[in-house]
């Protein structure tokens, strides 16, 4: 469904991302995970086509969309129509079906997403981003700045999504214990190269990774990078 | 009181040239962060045009719309000369708009000839509290209310305004859900086009327009805009109007035309006034 053939980003003379190759396929949820200014953004950004690619190919044979970092949000308008924006390039403009799988916005439509929590947010970001109704879903970080109880909620989400909907999701995401709890297959991605991949049981063994990322504890509280 | 009348109505009705002027301004820089300074030189091109289509024996209304369809042609020429290029910073889109009011005084001049230009308008005079204003003073007020009315119809009601609203507020988002953001603030140059052209269509029956009103109706629109903190539609309306109807006033008591005097002081006292309060949102 997506393939990345040795893509090279670069903003001015800085490399950003430096030769990656990766694929998703159809049905699956695939984490990306790495430091701070590894290059994830700037790579779900050239999937989604807003930042140029300097060499390399992206192949996406799918309809996408992006839940971008910090949540991006239209502040002035209104939830529903945040929600309404998002489906810019379709015709079905109804937000019916996302009040159904998120019943919080409903109660919330009228009121400007700039007054919303973080977690308020970030629910109308995936919102906006499913009004497209994205075969692939792209996410750029889900936890950032949120309480452990939104994460999980917005994470049962995002697994229905991809279970009973059959949407495809790649996600970006810092606590890496989640994205390897929630996607079955990783790559890991540093300073703009993908350093590890496979499968997330396997890689969550790798020591290297576990004293990156994980302060070695597998599945125990994780700890951000630049922290250790 | 009789002239007290005639000054009032006459200022309200300048001052609306100026509030369409000024909300181009708005919804340029709104969308665009450009500062749009052709805006002068599209009422010209509105009257201009009006005038020779009118003398080509087009039948009022039609004549008049298809000028100010024409100003937002060229309104949308001028966005993509001054913003086509990506990447182009607001300040170069600025001096290039500057340019290009300058090329068109030029091509004013070789078109339409030094002198001041008034078509014919819908003639005729109503009395006014007994005052006697002439009918098209009338017409631009009624006009330039319905104007705003379907401008914010526009912009808060239909989705295409609604996504010149969502490039203005946050362009990495509205690129991301599909908006072509330059196209946008081609349109938002398009749009101020057929503003601009609308004033200068309302205004020139009884304001003749020529080469060098470019300059006065583009600074009374950008006091009216400044007026609306350049964001609100509606202030400009109303800072418009009080521009107009003290410009009107000053013109009418110490008799001489000081209405570019009287902008640039309002834009002055305005800038002072907000100063404080503009500074303290930048620093938030
Ligand atoms: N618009 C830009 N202009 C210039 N440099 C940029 C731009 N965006 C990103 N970069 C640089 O590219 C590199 C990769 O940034 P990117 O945002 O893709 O990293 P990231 O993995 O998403 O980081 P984070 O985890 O902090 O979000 C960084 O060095 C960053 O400084
Ligand atoms: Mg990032």
């Amino acid at each position: 469904m997506l393939t990345l053939n040795d893509v090279v980003i670069r903003y001015g003379s800085a490399v950003a991302v430096d030769g990656v190759s990766l694929s998703v396929e159809r049905g699956e949820m695939v984490a990306l995970v790495g430091p701070n200014g590894a290059g994830k953004s700037s790579l779900v950004n050239a999937i989604s086509g807003v930042v140029p690619v300097a060499s390399g190919s992206i192949r996406l044979d799918a309809r996408s969309a992006q839940v971008p970092e910090g949540r991006q949000m239209f502040a002035d308008m209104s939830v529903e129509d945040n929600l309404r924006l998002g489906a810019w390039k379709s015709k079905d403009r109804d937000p019916a079906p996302i009040y159904e799988m998120l019943p919080d916005l409903q109660r919330l439509r009228r009121q400007k997403a700039g007054t919303l929590s973080g977690g308020q947010q970030q629910m109308v970001a995936v919102g906006r981003a499913l009004m497209a109704k994205p075969e692939l879903l792209l996410i750029d970080e889900l936890s950032l700045g949120l309480a452990p109880l939104v994460v999980a909620g917005l994470a049962d989400h995002l697994q229905k999504l991809n279970r009973e909907h059959g949407t495809t999701i790649l996600l970006i995401e810092q606590e890496i214990a989640l994205a390897f709890r929630l996607c079955e297959r990783a790559y890991v991605l540093e300073a703009g190269r993908i350093v590890a991949s496979g499968e997330s049981a396997e890689l969550a063994l790798d020591p290297a990774l576990r004293d990156a990322y994980l302060g070695g504890e597998v599945g125990g509280t994780p700890r951000r990078e630049d922290a250790s | 009181m009789n002239d007290f009348i005639t000054y009032l109505v006459s200022g309200v009705a300048i001052g609306c040239a100026f509030a369409l002027i000024g909300s181009g301004f708005v919804v340029v820089h709104r969308v665009t962060r450009v500062v749009n300074f052709t805006q002068g030189t599209l009422a010209v091109f509105g009257g201009l045009i009006a005038s020779t289509l009118l003398k080509g024996a087009l039948p009022h209304g039609i004549a008049e719309i298809v000028a100010v369809l024409s100003a937002g042609v060229i309104g949308l020429i001028f966005g993509f000369i001054a913003t086509g290029k990506r990447g182009t910073p607001p300040l170069i889109s600025l001096l290039i708009t500057l340019g290009l009011s300058t090329l068109s005084a030029a091509f004013f001049i070789l078109f339409w000839g030094q002198n001041p230009i008034s078509p014919p308008g819908i003639g005729g005079a109503t009395d006014v509290l007994g005052a006697r204003i002439e009918t098209q003073r009338l017409l631009v007020v009624v006009v330039t209310v319905i104007a705003f009315v379907v401008l914010s119809l526009f912009f808060d009601r239909s989705y295409v305004g609604k996504g010149l609203t969502a490039a203005a507020s946050n362009p990495r988002a509205a690129r991301l859900v599909g908006i072509n953001v330059r196209w946008m603030g081609f349109l938002s140059f398009g749009i101020a086009g057929v503003l601009g052209g609308l004033a200068g269509v309302l205004i020139a029956p009884t304001n003749a327009v020529s080469f060098a009103s470019d300059l006065p109706l583009a600074l009374g629109g950008f006091a009216a805009a400044v007026f609306g903190g350049l964001v609100s539609v509606w202030r400009t309306l109303l800072g418009g109007i009080v521009l107009g109807v003290v410009g009107q006033l000053v013109a009418g008591y110490l008799s001489g035309s000081y209405q570019t005097e009287v902008a640039l002081l309002m834009m002055l006292a305005i800038m002072i006034v907000r100063y404080k309060s503009l500074s303290a949102e930048e620093a938030k």
